[in-house]
């Protein structure tokens, strides 16, 4: 047994240290001093509103210095965030609930909830799927309800193929999929479970792009960015395009997305400045992700809205299928 | 004649036997190596398919930008300084942590039910789902201790995560070392700390840092419990720099800055439903795993050269 070359210990830890402070040292030198001005605006929730958001944070502090940080958390989360005060704005794909409301309410905390864009969900099928090219709520309730043992199209409507039918849908956590449910199946989470479920978008449009007998449903955007892989379906004879979500006819399947704003935080200059910087630009900011943007005349007035402090949500904590886009500024405020 | 053909037959049905044994046993080498040539294809096809579709991306803007909304301006430069300082933090939390609880459980530490238990605990909690330290550190560091979305709590739950993996590694590295030596050095009238500090631990060093780093590049890896304690996905400015140019030059103010890290990153563009985030991704994707070679790499180089200088 022989030892050698071993050199005493503290030299090598003395070494490890050194390596340590050396390359926080370079760290710090390759930071430069970027964060020099004023408080952060905190953002957190919806992954569905998140590119919105994103795009208008990126160009405000492009242009105003001011720092702002986006998350990704999910509606649920974000509200559970929000509603402790951790953070100055919400994005939700879906507007508040009860439980949430109570809890913001425990912790004294009012909000005001500011539409931002419509998401239209999509019916999609593969390109090569040249039956199914209109259906009707009824009979994706027959396909999608809790208990449905719809496995062939020629089940669906008589005088479609023989195909068995293969479904992708969002995962049970994601709010486009308690949209859906509620808007098809008429209650919120209740839908047929031995479908392909991802919370990941893009695994759905892989699913439906590869198989002759697919049907899947997701956010327009998904289906924009994949036009050339994807047929839409008409629901009721409508097309997901964002004329027919303005103009109100591609119904039950469109829906608002939201913005809520503390209104403590919404006194404080940073986030007053991001808010009408959100209000002035989204219209931009949502063509861009391949949302569909609110009537320019929305935007305006929903800006009164922030300004005068109006607290509250129209929806009373429940889920609402089917408004329009004039419903969301007129209705009246619930706290 | 009977009883010669015996063994006769008794010969021939051995060496028939023998035979088979070594076509069995040279069939299941040819098995084994098949297996690793496999999976070495695979993990090579991940990789170079990887590398082909970043490779547009993998650009010094990529490294030096933030992120954005636009494919082609956006890069990874929150992400990498957040991992680096993340991991900085972890590894002021696990090592001295980690070496000191496995040198006490091993050397110290008397075979009670105390010990016991505490053994048991270290070896269960090496292999609970990540995902549960992100909870734990959610409701303890996060909020009990008020240390909010920050580097800090970031770097504390990862220590956490790969502590038990520091604890297990050390103590089979101390195990390791002949008991033949601790004697030697109480021969010589060493105290125990002596005897540790100045003849097991050296021996040993090599093995703990293979740990070390192991344990490291799984946290670099980690995403589930860092989403979980609230790490951002959009933030274009970087941390305040440790270093200052007014007294006392060293600032802590990073400890507690918003954060977002490469794993985190990558996610989100791959979640993304423009084709152009796919490319950056897949860049992401790249540095990470380079990221993660280079440490391993380092632990196989560092372990080479302490055992270089010791003979048994």
């Amino acid at each position: 047994m022989v030892v050698n070359n071993v050199k005493l210990v503290p030299n090598r830890f003395t070494t490890l240290v050194s390596a340590a402070t050396a390359t926080a040292a370079v760290i710090g030198l390759s930071i430069a001093a970027v964060n020099s001005q004023g408080s952060t605006v905190k953002i957190d929730g919806s992954s569905t509103v998140y590119p919105i958001t994103e795009k208008i944070a990126e160009g405000f502090q492009k242009s105003t210095g001011t720092k702002v940080t986006v998350g990704i958390s999910g509606t649920g989360g974000g509200f559970k965030k929000f509603c402790a005060g951790d953070t100055d704005i919400s994005n939700a794909s879906r507007p508040i609930l009860k439980k949430e409301m109570d809890a913001c309410r425990a912790k004294g905390i009012s909000y005001i909830e500011l539409p931002v864009a419509y998401d239209a969900l999509t019916v999609v099928v593969n390109p090569a799927n040249n039956w199914a090219t209109n259906l009707t709520p009824a009979e994706l309730k027959k396909i999608w309800e809790p208990g449905s043992t719809v496995k062939n199209w020629r089940e669906v409507r008589s005088g479609f193929p023989n195909q068995p039918m293969t479904l992708f849908g969002p995962g049970a956590d994601s709010g486009t999929f308690d949209y859906f449910t509620e808007a098809i199946n008429g209650k919120s989470k209740a839908s047929r479970k031995d479908f392909t479920a991802s919370e990941d978008d893009n695994v759905l449009v892989q699913g439906v792009s590869r198989d002759k007998g697919a049907l899947g449903y997701f956010g327009l955007a998904y289906y924009e960015a994949n036009k050339s892989r994807l047929k839409a379906v008409k629901v009721n004879n409508v097309a997901p395009t964002p004329q027919n979500v303005i103009n109100g006819s591609y119904t039950p399947l469109s829906r608002p997305i939201f913005i809520y704003v503390n209104s403590k935080s919404a006194k404080k200059p940073e986030v007053k400045r991001f808010v009408d910087y959100y209000m002035k630009n989204a219209s931009n900011a949502v063509k861009s992700v391949k949302y569909v943007p609110l009537p320019a005349n929305a935007y305006g007035e929903i800006a009164k809205r922030f300004n005068a402090g109006k607290t509250g949500t129209i929806f009373g904590g429940e889920e609402a299928v089917g408004l329009k886009i004039d419903d969301l500024i007129t209705r009246e405020l619930k706290n | 004649m009977a009883q010669a053909e015996l063994p006769q037959k008794g010969m021939t049905q051995l060496h028939a036997n023998v035979s088979q044994r070594q076509l069995i046993s040279a069939s299941f080498a040819i098995l084994g190596l098949l297996v690793i040539f496999i999976v070495l294809v695979v993990l090579l096809a991940l990789v170079v398919s990887l590398f082909i579709q970043g490779a547009p991306c993998l650009t010094w803007q990529f490294f030096t930008s933030f992120p954005s909304s636009n494919p082609e301006e956006a890069g990874i430069l929150a992400a990498w300084v957040g991992s680096l300082l993340v991991m900085l933090v972890t590894m002021i939390i696990a090592i001295p942590l980690g070496v000191a609880a496995g040198i006490y459980l091993e050397e110290y530490a008397s075979q009670n039910w105390l010990s016991a238990l505490i053994e048991i605990n270290v070896t269960n909690l090496a292999g609970v789902p990540s995902i549960v330290y992100g909870l734990l550190a959610l409701g303890f560091f996060n909020q009990t201790l008020g240390l909010g979305e920050s580097i800090l709590t970031a770097g504390l739950t990862l220590g956490l995560l790969i502590l038990p993996i520091v604890i297990v590694t050390t103590r089979e590295a101390l195990r390791a070392i002949p008991s033949l030596l601790r004697e030697a050095a109480y021969a010589l009238g060493a105290s125990k700390w002596q005897m540790i500090w100045d003849h097991i631990l050296p021996y040993s060093f090599g093995s703990i840092l293979t740990g070390i780093i192991i344990g490291m590049s799984r946290a670099i890896g980690e995403t589930a419990p860092l989403i979980t304690i609230g790490a951002l996905t959009f933030i274009a400015f970087l941390p305040p720099s440790p270093i200052q140019a007014e007294f006392p030059f060293i600032s802590l103010e990073w400890l507690k800055a918003p954060f977002t890290v490469m794993p985190i990153q990558m996610f989100n563009w791959v979640s993304r439903p423009e084709q152009e985030f796919q490319v950056n991704a897949a860049a992401a994707g790249v540095i990470l795993i380079f990221m993660t070679l280079a440490l391993n790499g380092l632990a196989i180089y560092l372990r080479y050269r302490f055992r270089k200088g010791i003979k048994w």
